[in-house]
């Protein structure tokens, strides 16, 4: 059953020449393309892992699903129905449905709001119950993130530690009974010893509430930890998607295996084979229709650059990359 | 401490950092000691608060002016770092021999400059040099770190980060300093960017035989590049050894759940544990073992006085009253249920 | 429930008001100010019951003789004028008077300046344009050929003198509040309210303005402040209002009399009053201003 469905799904940023081109040398504006064509399913209680770097178009696509930023082409659906062009209550209603949580915990909660005034303020705002029940539940949401309620209610986001921060802004995403949690690298600003602790509270609630999880970081020791299927994402484009396990020890397209290869490992005695790409990343501005990552492939020919692969990417689908040499690089490999 | 080479770059002994707030005092660093040996990375892990930047700051003579170091020795290449007048410091170590790349390459070109001038600057400030044998300089060492010696003309802005990294350790290269401090070399990058740098930082470190202090919060990055580790917690050191030994006989508790914590690619299905609690604050004076709070096998030995360093084998420094119990500690570490009771 | 929620509000309050506590008691200058204000304050409240004499009753001494241009003296404890008012009762009801445009002046403008600020910087674009063009234009008003203009065209009342400061006034603390306004707008929370539902209004009211309330608080001390100069600045020229006294007014008077160079004492304790009150206010925004600018606080 698939829960959220994008469907290829485009964001272009239009950026605008200077007057001299724009008025007399008549040049046609340039584009960014931020997403090109992503289509991504998420299946009842799936967590999907997008990964990426910088500028991969991670973090546009989840402004794009939680409603904050209109794609340029494609649609999202929410249980079958897209949700582009939705009014009223009905947006309103999927905006409860699919909430976030943020990368930093100590840009993302308002100083000046006590913890329970901070899980409180998505309900008050859509009026989801009324003030007495808004009050219980959102009590009842602190403790179950394991901030007793008694204790860290009154407290303000400044007499609180990175950890805790971070609990309350689950607290506040899981109090309106989300359907879909879209979590932006939410451990990247923790310290190491207690992230573990914020990954098994995410699972947990999971399991308890069966939520459908959209999890983006850089981070693919995390993602390995913690995803179903893992999405890899190169400037704006999907390069492939699998079970997490099998993208990570069976990778199979080339940019897929040079980030692999890039992630230090915690044990001195392991070596690391040097991932074998050229030069730097760039923007996405104007590019070929084809595979972005070409220009630094080792394994590129002409015709890469011209031809977009589509992936099938329906929940529980297989592994699949967007790569027509495929069959070459084995080869080469081995 | 048995020394395993007779002349260390930089030796330092019992060094401590206060801060005077009005809070009390901050004892952000206490009792550290720690050797570099010539041509070594010594690598210094911890997380957020950790006394870890203080420590570097107070090696640099960069602390605030609320806060006064104290050490028993502090030795580079045997002149006391501390003894030094300000003015001779900051001519003859300074940059000459203990460079730094700091944390945020971004904020640290001036962005109206262009970053050839500014390498320029930093060699001539130093060196009688002409311009042209600086910019000479310069565009060797832009070499050395995978930069287009071209890219001298452009402004910071048109640097990406991890360019922008790259150049700071070009600038820390410019006058051959014998170590050079990184304090989180490629926190905030991308891992591809990351991984070239690493390897860069590798080749530097074989050419030009310097010796390097890498600060960082990443396990991963700080078993790949340091010969020889300090955990640090508290602003203490709890544990300092080889690479290889401590990661293969850890003694101290916070080792055992810091490495508990902390993922790996390879070992995907492995269940990462925390370390429940927070940090200290560090304000007041320091009774106790800084992680006892937070430790599974505390005792009230350990809440009664701050353990003394003990040398257990040779390089390895445990910071634990129960040191002799680590084997049983490794095996109880690995249950989940440990940190949680 | 409903009491308990009371019992809330009344702990939020008192919260509030230790915090306040807190930064006013945090130097010498800003506490004295906070004393300074509630005398006046309360002189204001109380003027007709502290005030011996009627401001314009012809005042005799206790040997029956007409008290014109008195020194003080125990009598008359700050002098009188040439036509034997009593100087210290005048004083005492010119505190209200002042006070009164002052705070009401001042408060009309932060409201004013407030949300005018809050709204440009909020939604930015086409409304930040509008708004802020036309507190350009209010900053190329000069000030007195305006008050000038509008008293003649309504006449010397305490409503358009208010009306008159207000309307000057309120350019700065839009301007700044805007400014604040659209770097919280930045800020990760406020993302985050938004992507939890919050409506435009709730964001500006609810998120925003909660933490530009240390800088509402001080420009609102300036404004009161600036509303004093004014109103005096104006009385002194003749444009105040002729039914009251006010301390801008009372100078006037000194003026019109011709007795500048004899009564120093008619001179003297309006222009005390009025420094001392303004510096006082200016002392205690400045305690709020650190709050509002922690780069200003001591280390």
């Amino acid at each position: 059953m698939v829960v959220l469905e994008l469907d290829r799904l485009s964001c272009h940023f239009e950026l605008t020449p200077g007057f001299v081109d724009r008025v007399i040398k008549r040049k046609p504006p340039s584009y960014i393309k931020a997403v090109e064509r992503l289509s991504i399913a998420i299946g009842e209680k799936e967590i999907l892992g997008i990964a990426g770097e910088s500028g991969c178009g991670k973090s546009t696509t989840c402004s794009m699903v939680s409603g904050l930023l209109d794609p340029t082409e494609g649609d999202i659906r929410f249980r079958g129905k897209s949700i582009l062009g939705l009014r009223g209550d009905a947006i309103k209603d999927y905006r409860r449905s699919v909430q976030m949580i943020f990368q930093d915990p100590y840009e993302s909660l308002n100083p000046r709001f006590r913890t329970v005034d901070i899980v409180a303020e998505g309900p008050r705002a859509l009026e989801l119950w009324d003030a007495n029940e808004i009050e219980q539940r959102s009590l009842a949401m602190l403790d179950a993130v394991g901030l007793p309620s008694g204790k860290y209610a009154e407290r303000f986001p400044h007499e609180l530690s990175g950890g805790e921060r971070q609990r309350v802004g689950i607290a506040s995403a899981l109090v309106m009974e989300p359907e879909v949690i879209i979590a932006d690298e939410p451990l990247s600003m923790l310290d190491v010893s207690i992230r573990a602790g914020i990954l098994d509270l995410l699972r947990e609630m999971q399991a308890e509430r069966g939520f459908s999880s959209l999890y983006v970081s850089h981070d693919l020791s995390i993602l390995g930890n913690v995803a179903d299927r893992l999405l890899i994402m190169y400037l704006g484009q999907a390069m492939e998607i699998g079970p997490a396990e099998e993208v990570i020890r069976n990778p199979k397209h080339p940019y897929t295996r040079a980030l692999i290869g890039a992630v230090p490992i915690p044990d001195p005695r392991s070596r690391r084979a040097i991932p074998n790409i050229r030069g730097d990343i760039s923007k996405p501005i104007d590019p070929p229709p084809g595979c972005r990552f070409a220009p630094r492939c080792p394994y590129a020919d002409a015709s890469c650059s011209n031809t977009f692969i589509e992936m099938e990417t329906g929940a529980g689908t297989l592994h699949q990359a967007a790569c027509h040499r495929l069959a070459e690089i084995d080869n080469a490999g081995s | 401490m048995t020394e395993i080479n007779k002349d260390p770059l930089l030796s330092v002994r019992n060094l401590g950092v206060v801060y005077e707030t009005s809070q009390g005092p901050v004892h952000a660093v206490t009792d550290v000691s720690f050797d570099v040996q010539e041509n070594e990375v010594f690598g210094i892990a911890g997380e957020s608060g950790c006394g870890k930047s203080t420590l570097i700051k107070a090696l640099l003579r960069l602390l605030p002016d609320n806060g006064v170091a104290t050490a028993d020795r502090c030795d580079y290449r045997g002149s006391a770092l501390m003894k030094m007048e300000g003015e001779a410091f900051r001519k003859e170590i300074l940059w000459q021999e203990i460079s730094m790349v700091p944390q945020s390459a971004m904020a640290s070109f001036n962005p109206v400059y262009r970053v050839g001038d500014q390498v320029v600057e930093s060699i001539q400030t130093h060196r009688k040099a002409s311009r042209a044998e600086a910019l000479e300089r310069a565009s060797e060492l832009f070499d050395v770190v995978g930069l287009e010696p071209g890219l001298l003309k452009s402004y910071p802005h048109e640097f990406s980060g991890g360019m922008r990294q790259r150049a700071m350790i070009a600038m820390a290269l410019s006058l051959d300093p014998g170590l050079i401090i990184m304090d989180e070399p490629t926190t905030g990058l991308d891992v591809l960017v990351q991984e070239r740098i690493l390897r860069r930082i590798r080749e530097i470190r074989a050419e030009l035989k310097s010796s390097i202090i890498l600060i960082t919060h990443d396990i991963a990055v700080i078993a790949e590049m340091s010969d020889r580790i300090a955990i640090m917690y508290g602003g203490e050191i709890m544990e300092q050894a080889s690479t290889i030994e401590l990661f293969e006989n850890p003694h101290h508790p916070y080792t055992l759940g810091l490495k508990n914590a902390f993922p790996s690619i390879t070992t995907m299905g492995t269940e990462l544990i925390s370390i429940p609690g927070s940090p200290p604050t560090l304000i007041g004076p320091v009774q106790s073992c800084p992680f006892a709070p937070r430790c599974p096998f505390d005792d009230a030995a350990c809440h009664a006085a701050n353990p003394a360093a003990t040398e257990i084998a040779a390089g390895h420094v445990v910071r634990c009253v129960n040191y002799e119990n680590s084997a049983q500690f490794r095996s109880l570490a690995k249950e989940k249920s440990t940190w949680l009771s | 429930m409903s009491s308990s929620r009371t019992s809330q509000r009344f702990r939020k309050l008192r919260l509030a008001l230790r915090e306040h506590y807190r930064i006013i008691n945090s130097n010498k200058l800003s506490q004295f100010g906070f004393w300074v204000i509630i005398l006046f304050t309360l002189v204001a409240i109380f003027a007709p019951w502290i005030a011996p004499h009627d401001p314009w009753e012809m005042t005799y001494d206790s040997n029956g003789n007409f008290a014109s241009l008195r020194p003080p003296s125990w009598e008359f404890p700050m002098g009188t004028t040439h036509l034997g008012y009593d100087l210290f009762s005048q004083l005492i009801l010119a505190t209200r008077t002042t006070l009164l445009i002052g705070v009401v002046s001042g408060f009309i403008s932060i409201v004013i300046g407030a949300n005018v600020g809050l709204i440009a910087g909020y939604y930015g674009g086409k409304i930040d344009e509008v708004l802020m063009r036309i507190t350009d234009i209010l900053y190329g008003m000069p000030f007195l050929p305006f008050i000038i203009v509008l008293i003649a065209l309504f006449g010397r009342q305490l409503e358009f003198i208010i009306l008159a400061i207000v309307l000057i006034i309120w350019r700065t603390s839009a301007r700044v509040i805007r400014a604040q306004a659209m770097s919280i707008k930045q800020r990760q929370y406020i993302q985050m309210a938004k992507a939890r539902g919050a409506s435009d209004l709730r964001i500006i009211y609810r998120h925003i303005l909660p933490n530009v309330l240390p800088l509402l608080l001080l420009y609102a001390a300036f404004n009161i402040a600036w509303s004093i100069i004014t109103e005096a600045s104006a009385s002194f020229l003749g444009f105040g209002d002729g039914e009251t006294v006010s301390w801008g007014g009372m100078l006037y008077e000194l003026w019109l009399s011709g007795k500048t160079r004899v009564a120093w004492w008619w001179f003297a304790s309006p222009s005390v009053c009025i420094i001392l009150l303004v510096t006082s206010l200016v002392f205690v925004s400045r305690a709020y201003e650190e709050v509002a600018n922690p780069r200003l606080r001591k280390r």
